[in-house]
């Protein structure tokens, strides 16, 4: 065994020279241990960790220690006579019930802090929390704000094209913004399949499960920046839709809460009141289209635009992106394909992008349509969908559940 | 105890029936009902998808030796880990160990062959037609099953590729053949005993196999049943994984992990069976406390039917079940404590010898206790919202299941060679064997503790940069790991094909009723019953 | 040697699987009942339960907060959301309030609302007398419509529990429909 360790400590030293031109990060890179994290949970979860550890430690050295001794002993090449015992019913029973009261031992501080995870009564703050495939929705349903946070790393460093920055993986567009000390309630679900919302530092984890509602919480004592990842398979780009929680004092969040855009109703945030559309020329909408069109769609389209049919249909030579009407293919981008994998994208990109995506597509891969999609083009095929509805006193009947 | 040599006068010992040429052999080996020959073919069969599962292995850890898109796309990656998942289950723990099932319990129970030979054929050659079929979806167009090998709902229903169906096809197969071998050897087991053979009197591994064919008759169906539902929702308009219909994608995760669970414990059980008979062996003492690790080996059993949820703690079940379950899990870990004393006590004042199946089983014990103490760690519900998802728990069962599982069927594999063959295996091959494993298997799996502990979540073919570090050691360690088994693959081959002959005892400590047998044994093992003594 | 007979085993055995069968159909009912009775099944009700006003036991001097959320599953393209975001309640009280629907698209959609409460243990508890839930809701294309909800909360409910939430999310069953 002690080859082992050498071994080990050589290849740990051989690695640390294969990882020197890596940008070093801003934290441990070594890190062996759990956080101990900034909220009470978090930290009773580390103690529990660091129980169970040490008693696991203890049991293994005093049974391991026995192991050894009789490995290095009792050899018959050191002429060792074998003893015949092969029996002894009081000693079965007494390395039973021993254990079962370490266990039992254990069981208690665990079902306290279990319990006191459980209550997240009383909360200043309630954040709904929606799991996409791939990106996380975050609604404050007392302050009426709602948005995405989709993760912010540009592909060309995904790609090794560019140096990876120091939050590569974990950097988002938009973070949570939450006030510290204070109760937050954390209400999760899914829009598609199983996400898990998973902040170690928190201490929160908790499956987003689709049509289900489920609930957690934490009470942040110290301000900073605090990253997590989706903690369930979800898909393609599983490992890329990072959280971001930012904790600041009251006050800042005070700030925040009312320099966000408040969102008539939250539940159907489109952006109400477009800007007076610009311009672009054809280079920017190729270059921004082939960005974003990376950045977003690839994981999906295929970056040579040939998609994984069937379940991810290719866009080159596909009557959407090579054929009329241009608004069809723009309604896609905006509303999905509802019940399929393909999500809207109207709440989460604006009229230049959803406009240099569309030139971009009808544009690449030889599908030369020379199309050029302008802004303006986005912002009226949205308004025609913004129609007054007809109220109705009862909707018609569907079958029963 | 030569008796057993004797050749009845009713039936003469004779060789397989082979005919001549390559006819002649594709008959033998496909119309055998010999329980030999069959636990041959299973064991090939888990060698060739050890490697086939292994190299998926290998192009994940390549994957993940640094951050940054390198060799394959996510959703290639995505196939590899669900398709290294199901192959190391069910194409190679499962037939590897229903291979020395079939080889170790008509010779240890003093019986001629298994109780249903012909079905004892079938239940093998279904399984190369359902790993074809299992295979082939890696090729179809929208990429073979992509949702780890738990299968989880929606993911796997409503968003899966089309060759998904495919897979549940093959899942049915191999839950047929595992069934049908179950029944096998239960009814071998409970009656082809030698007279004199109490079912306290048979060694623990026929024990380990009793137990876990019964475990398997049980949950087997239930894992059809879950596939079958998956099969329903994504083509006959069923919901019940899907809110919509009013179903619910945790009831698949009840289904599945009230499979899953016991599951686990029918890849470990006949590991214990393993290494409680390579142990007494190599001390050259009996096992220290046969009764209790009788008991013990059915009281995990028992309790794994109670302990699913614990694999489901963070979606948002009651408290009160995430009490009962944290409570039965750590139970269980009583049952399997008192193995390894029992374990231990056996080698402790043994005269022990260090050959090559003694030192993968003393690794097991070591390893596997480990991998034992994170699962115990796993089971504090609080804890496990930090390390569920996580590389905490690929560290944690892939200690169980490698240096685990895998390393009670080397153990099992150089023990037993020698007795089927009639050759001895090249021990100094064997040590090296053992040493390159050992040394890189931790290497590949102890830091991944560390990435758990650190936040890396599991299932991602990418990571954020300080998780780099242990991420490049875990590799190098798996790429040693994953070359060392062919000097394994090595070994085998040429210990069939020669070696130094050796006599029916083979190893000196050994006992039991296979060891009164020739070395290679008879075709039919026993043909007139054994006197027990 | 004789052949043993074997009638009487082989009855036993078919009747057993006749009976396994059996049981596996009995498990439906057994299951709505065990897990109704014991209370387990964390779902809220199905079909509308009657509220009789003159008999409610209300519990005056409780409060209990009631929060209401709606979600679109999978890119519905409606709106949807409650008209009342949040009721003080005392439990045994009739409450009442409105999600608003509106089907943004040029063609006939129908949907189903599937409720989930949180805390868990707090969904047997929230008794609905009427709800869109129960049934699936069709509207035409551009239409909208006020859809109400009408529940009380039973005084059983444990009095640890302050706050519930009530979600709704919307999926898409055009292709579903039940005539």
């Amino acid at each position: 065994m002690l080859n082992k360790f050498n071994l080990c400590k050589m290849t740990v030293l051989l690695s640390a020279l294969l990882s020197a031109p890596l940008a070093l990060a801003a934290t441990d890179n070594w890190q062996m241990n759990m956080y101990k994290g900034v909220t009470p949970l978090s930290k009773e979860i580390y103690d529990l960790h660091m129980i169970a550890m040490a008693i696991c430690g203890v049991i293994g050295v005093i049974v391991f220690g026995v192991m050894f001794y009789s490995l290095f002993h009792h050899r018959k090449s050191k002429g060792y006579q074998a003893a015949t015992f092969h029996m002894n019913t009081r000693l079965e029973i007494m390395w039973t019930i021993i254990p079962f009261l370490i266990l039992i031992g254990l069981a208690f501080p665990a079902t306290k802090v279990l319990m006191r995870m459980e209550d997240s009564t009383d909360a200043d703050v309630t954040i709904k929390v929606v799991g996409y495939q791939w990106k996380w929705q975050y609604q404050y349903l007392d302050q009426g704000i709602s948005f995405f946070s989709n993760l912010a790393t540009p592909y060309s460093q995904i790609q090794n094209r560019q140096p990876k920055g120091p939050w590569y993986l974990l950097e988002v567009d938009k973070p949570l913004v939450l006030p510290i000390n204070k109760k937050i309630r954390f209400i999760v679900t899914s829009n598609d399949v199983i996400h898990s919302w998973w902040v170690p530092e928190l201490g929160v984890k908790r499956d987003a499960i689709p049509g289900f509602m489920h609930e957690a919480w934490a009470r942040i004592d110290t301000a900073g920046t605090y990253r997590g990842q989706c903690a369930e398979l979800c898909g393609i780009n599983h490992g890329f839709m990072p959280i971001v929680v930012q904790a600041v004092s009251e006050e800042e969040f005070a700030v925040w809460v009312s320099q966000q855009q408040q969102v008539v109703d939250i539940y159907a945030a489109s952006k109400v009141g477009a800007p007076t559309p610009k311009t672009m020329t054809r280079a920017e909408l190729m270059h921004m289209g082939k960005e974003k069109y990376n950045a977003l769609c690839s994981a999906c389209h295929q970056v040579n635009g040939k998609g994984i049919p069937p379940l991810y249909p290719a866009l080159k030579n596909s009557s959407v992106a090579v054929g009329n009407p241009i608004s069809r293919h723009i309604t896609m981008i905006l509303n999905g394909v509802p019940g399929s994998a393909m999500q809207p994208y109207k709440d989460q990109l604006s009229d230049e992008e959803i406009a240099a995506i569309t030139t971009y597509e009808r544009n690449a891969w030889g599908n030369n349509t020379d199309d050029e999609i302008q802004p303006g083009e986005v912002a009226t095929v949205r308004q025609n969908e913004i129609q007054s509805p007809t109220i109705v006193k009862k909707a018609q009947a569907g079958g029963f559940r | 105890m030569s008796h057993a040599l004797a050749h009845g006068n009713e039936h003469e010992a004779h060789g397989p029936e082979q005919g001549k040429g390559v006819i002649g052999f594709i008959k033998r080996w496909l119309f055998t009902t010999n329980h030999k020959d069959i636990g041959t073919l299973y064991l090939w069969l888990a060698m060739f998808s050890f490697f086939v599962a292994g190299g998926m292995a290998l192009v994940i850890r390549a994957e993940l030796f640094q951050p940054g898109h390198r060799f394959v796309d996510p959703n290639f990656f995505n196939q590899m880990t669900t398709m290294h998942g199901l192959i190391m289950l069910f194409g190679v723990v499962m037939p590897a160990f229903t291979g020395m099932a079939n080889w170790q319990i008509p010779m240890m129970i003093g019986a001629p062959d298994m109780a249903l030979p012909r079905l004892n054929n079938w239940s093998f050659w279904i399984l190369p037609f359902a790993f074809a079929l299992l295979g082939s979806t890696l090729f179809q167009s929208g990429g073979g099953p992509n949702f780890g090998w738990t299968m989880y709902a929606p993911l796997s229903t409503k968003f899966a590729p089309p060759s998904t169906d495919f897979m549940i096809f093959a899942i049915h197969m191999m839950g047929i053949s595992s069934i049908m071998g179950s029944i096998n050897i239960i009814a071998t087991i409970l009656n082809m005993r030698a007279p004199g053979m109490t079912l306290m009197k048979m060694p623990v591994f026929v024990w380990s196999w009793l137990v876990t064919a019964f475990l398997l008759i049980a949950i087997m169906p239930v894992l059809a049943g879950a596939v079958t539902m998956m099969l329903a929702d994504r083509h006959f308009g069923t919901s019940f994984f899907e809110a919509a219909g009013g179903g619910d994608p945790i009831l698949f995760q009840h289904i599945f992990w009230f499979f899953g669970h016991p599951e686990v414990y029918v890849l470990v059980l006949p590991a214990f069976g393993v290494i409680s008979e390579v142990i007494p062996t190599f001390s050259r003492k009996p096992i220290f406390g046969y009764h209790f690790m009788v008991y013990a080996i059915i009281s995990i059993a028992v309790l794994s039917f109670i302990v699913w949820v614990h694999h489901m703690f963070t979606t948002g079940v009651p408290l009160g079940a995430e009490l009962f379950f944290m409570y039965t899990t750590m139970l269980i870990a009583v049952p399997t404590g008192i193995k390894v004393f029992n374990w231990v006590a056996t080698m402790f004042k043994g005269a022990m010898t260090f050959e090559t199946p003694m030192l993968f089983a003393v690794a097991f014990v070591f390893l596997f206790t480990i991998g034992g103490f994170t699962g115990l760690m796993l089971a504090l519900v609080p804890a496990d919202y930090q390390y569920q998802d996580t590389y905490f728990v690929v560290g944690h069962f892939h200690y169980v299941l490698v240096p685990g599982v895998i390393f009670s069927l080397m153990a099992a594999t150089y023990y037993w060679l020698p007795k089927w063959t009639g050759h001895m295996y090249n021990e100094c091959l064997g040590k090296w064997h053992f040493w390159l494993s050992v040394i890189s298997v931790n290497i590949a799996f102890f830091p991944m503790h560390f990435l758990g502990l650190a936040g890396m979540p599991r299932r991602i073919p990418d990571y954020a940069l300080q998780f780099t570090n242990f991420n490049m050691i875990s590799s190098i360690g798996a790429f040693i790991f994953g070359f060392s088994q062919l000097l394994f693959l090595y070994n085998v081959v040429a210990t069939v094909r020669k070696g130094k002959k050796v006599d029916g005892r083979v190893w000196e400590g050994s006992h039991g009723l296979e060891w009164t047998l020739s070395s290679p044994p008879p075709y039919h093992s026993f043909v007139t019953p054994p006197d027990i003594l | 040697m004789a052949v043993k007979n074997h009638v009487k085993l082989v009855t036993t055995l078919v009747i057993m699987v006749l009976g396994m069968f059996a049981f596996g159909f009995a498990l439906v009912p057994i299951y709505n009942t065990l897990c109704k009775t014991l209370g387990i099944n964390g779902k809220t009700n199905a079909t509308a339960i009657a509220y009789d006003a003159t008999h409610a036991k209300i519990s005056k001097n409780r409060d209990v907060w009631v929060e209401f959320v709606a979600t679109n599953n999978g890119g519905v393209p409606w709106a949807f959301y409650p008209k009342t975001k949040k009721l003080k309640v005392h439990p045994g009280e009739m409450a009442t309030l409105a999600f608003y629907a509106e089907n943004k698209t040029n063609h006939r959609m129908t949907v189903q609302a599937i409720p989930s409460v949180t805390p868990g243990i707090a969904a047997k508890y929230l008794k609905k007398t009427e709800c869109f839930c129960f049934t699936q809701q069709t509207l035409g294309g551009h239409e909208a419509m006020d859809m109400p909800l009408l529940f009380h909360l039973d005084t059983n409910l444990p009095t640890n529990v302050k706050t519930i939430t009530l979600a709704y999310t919307l999926f898409d069953v055009t292709d579903r429909v039940t005539h």
